[in-house]
């Protein structure tokens, strides 16, 4: 069964229910999708969480995962890395769950619409100036466009939006292509060489949501440079005296 | 030859020109990029986990550049834009 056939771009055009100006599509059905099965799956685990030698084997799998995402994330701020969890862990869990899940026949990965990519680059345009700001207080982080003259100002401007578009465009490119790279092998080689394709698309899936989460740790980790600044400021005024 | 024909060739053709043409670029930088890795991490093991991370970033950067040939290439094929106006 094919969902999203293979002239369609994006299965945002697959309307499957309107009713007046509201309409539910693909994207829309397997976004709440992935959200409730980890949602659901999350609450299930945590309800009765234990501590001492009786340990369920599901809240072993959380705690494997959480504690790797923390570590990765400490690894690149070399400070606390518990701000940043629910960000970005988020993200990469429902990018890698909705990415894996393809192998269910009949799922369409969100990732796949530019709508969905579009939302979640965006959520992280606003994270950046939320951390820096938060850390740095506004005006340090302000002045962190104007660095080194204020010429730099609009470049730096132009910065992150384009590398916003930059996160859009490379989620959605990777797993839209390869839909549809499989959906063509579908018709020219069928049987052995989309299986194949498949796994390798279920291994770039994951590569994708890394890189995802790690290019929106890098971006908001360069927010909070400014700060080491500020440190190293506050320490040449205070150490004459 | 009819204004249909002519959009509908030209974009095909040049679907495969940016595909084939933008990705000799970012190919030469990632073989580039996986070389100088693998020889940092074969000088230093122990800078493994520091120096696959920034491979993984650097490389989605490279990558980028591809991908955006590639979404110009499914645009002129799927949703080209001067089909509106030759069919009206």
């Amino acid at each position: 069964m094919e969902v999203v056939s293979l002239n369609q771009i994006s299965p945002d055009q697959v309307i499957l229910w309107s009713w007046g100006f509201m309409s539910l599509n693909v994207t829309i059905l397997y976004t709440w999708l992935v959200m409730g099965i980890l949602v659901i799956g999350s609450w299930l685990i945590t309800r009765n969480l234990s501590s001492g030698m009786n340990v369920s084997r599901w809240q072993h799998f959380l705690e494997v995962i959480i504690s790797t995402i923390r570590g990765e994330i400490s690894e690149m701020t070399k400070k606390g890395a518990d701000h940043y969890v629910p960000l970005v862990g988020t993200l990469f869990l429902f990018i890698c769950t909705s990415n894996v899940l393809v192998i269910v026949p009949g799922f369409v990965a969100p990732t796949s619409s530019i709508t969905t990519t579009a939302a979640l680059a965006a959520c992280v345009f606003i994270a950046v100036p939320f951390y820096g700001i938060s850390r740095v207080g506004i005006l340090n982080y302000v002045k962190e466009y104007f660095q080194p003259t204020f010429i730099f100002f609009p470049f730096h401007v132009m910065g992150e939006l384009s590398r916003t578009l930059a996160l859009t465009v490379r989620l959605f490119g990777n797993i839209m292509s390869h839909e549809k790279v499989i959906g063509i092998l579908l018709a020219v080689t069928p049987f052995l060489f989309p299986v194949v394709m498949q796994i390798l698309g279920l291994l770039i899936g994951v590569i994708q949501a890394y890189i995802f989460a790690i290019l929106s740790m890098v971006y908001i980790a360069s927010a909070l440079s400014a700060e080491d600044d500020v440190h190293e400021e506050l320490k040449k005024e205070g150490s004459p005296a | 030859m009819d204004s249909v024909s002519l959009v509908a060739m030209a974009s095909i053709i040049g679907a495969g020109l940016a595909m084939g043409i933008g990705s000799i670029g970012p190919g030469l930088g990632m073989g580039q990029a996986i070389a100088q890795a693998l020889a940092a991490i074969a000088q230093q093991p122990d800078e493994r986990n520091s120096l696959t991370r920034t491979l993984f970033v650097g490389l989605a950067m490279i990558e980028s550049i591809a991908i955006y040939c590639f979404v110009i290439s499914m645009i002129l094929i799927f949703a080209n834009p001067f089909w509106v106006h030759v069919i009206k």
